[in-house]
């Protein structure tokens, strides 16, 4: 199932890769940098990433999540510090709502 | 202009009427409220949902996203009002009135935002009271839940103006619906006379000026607060 989900992240980041003029996304891999200095996102990019994943999980899954939700920001690392570890928060979550 | 509408709070009341006045004007309209809907049109789809409920609003806003592909207009009508002096203020009634005049609009605001961000447009029109500029005796509680959806307006404005999206807010003066029903009338009386135009206010001025944020030309108006009746800030 990560593996599915790292590939949804990636290809979202494509899309706002190519929308937002950053050639960098279109190679995006589990390694790459969401926020921070080694990040091509800025805030804005990032909102625009959650708000777009949370729709493609929807379709894909079949589920309603919210991706900033309290574990996420409470949690001492972000998992949105990149693909990888975003795809880690989202497949707890799917797991978790799907009782599995 | 017309598109896909959300309006909250639109069993009665000024939800109610501002459903029919878009719905008269070719709005497809996703509405909702705690409680069943009488109303019938083709263009307009009721959800029982608590404002306050995430996952009742996430729900319903996926779900009018995914019928329609897009949001254009939110209007976060909900909203309860009770009067009552500070010390016979319960904790409960301050919970509930920030429930649904806060919580609620600002769970809409970001699940409804959150569409609109991707289709780059958008506008949403928050509900405030001229109890906030007036600083009405009894209504500190229901007054501050609406200085928060003030604040609120004018961040998300901030927040959501890079993004294409615009947020206003209008700050009605009473309006003879059930939310005011329990108000003694001597006190609506004393509110009614502080304002420059001293009348209740009827639907379809609230309606006027929702129409202007929402006017393909009022793109550049974000975070402002409108109040009817000629009070001022």
């Amino acid at each position: 199932m990560k593996e599915q989900i790292t590939q949804l992240i990636c290809a979202a980041l494509q899309d706002l890769g190519e929308e937002m003029n950053l050639p960098g996304l279109a190679g995006a891999t589990p390694d790459t940098s969401l926020f921070g200095a080694k990040s091509l996102l800025d805030s804005m990019a990032l909102v625009s990433l959650i708000a777009d994943l949370e729709d493609r999980l929807a379709r894909e899954f079949g589920r309603d999540l919210v991706l900033a939700d309290e574990r996420a920001m409470s949690q001492v690392r972000s998992p949105f510090r990149s693909v990888d570890s975003l795809a880690t928060h989202i497949e707890a979550r799917l797991r978790e709502s799907s009782g599995s | 202009m017309s598109g896909v509408m959300v309006i909250t709070g639109a069993r009665k009341g000024l939800g109610r009427h501002l459903a029919e006045h878009y719905l008269a004007r070719g709005w497809q309209v996703a509405g909702c409220s705690r409680g069943e809907s009488d109303l019938k049109n083709a263009a307009y789809t009721h959800f029982q949902a608590d404002a306050s409920d995430e996952a009742a609003v996430v729900r319903m806003v996926r779900a009018v996203a995914n019928t329609h592909g897009r949001i254009d207009a939110l209007l976060n009508n909900a909203g309860l009002a009770a009067m009552n002096h500070l010390l016979l203020t319960p904790q409960s009634a301050v919970r509930s009135l920030f429930d649904t005049n806060f919580l609620g609009t600002f769970l809409f605001l970001r699940e409804v935002a959150k569409v609109m961000v991707r289709q780059k447009q958008g506008r949403i029109v928050n509900f405030t009271s001229v109890a906030v500029p007036l600083d009405l005796e009894g209504e500190a509680v229901y007054a501050s839940s609406k200085a928060a959806v003030e604040s609120l307006t004018r961040i998300a404005a901030r927040e959501f103006g890079p993004l294409g999206l615009t947020v206003n807010a209008v700050g009605p003066t009473p309006v003879p619906t059930d939310l005011i029903k329990a108000v003694p009338a001597v006190k609506i009386a004393a509110l009614v006379a502080r304002q420059a135009i001293a009348r209740t206010g009827e639907p379809r001025d609230v309606a006027n000026v929702v129409d202007f944020f929402l006017n393909p030309q009022s793109d550049f108006i974000t975070g402002q607060i409108v109040y009817l009746g000629g009070i001022a800030n």
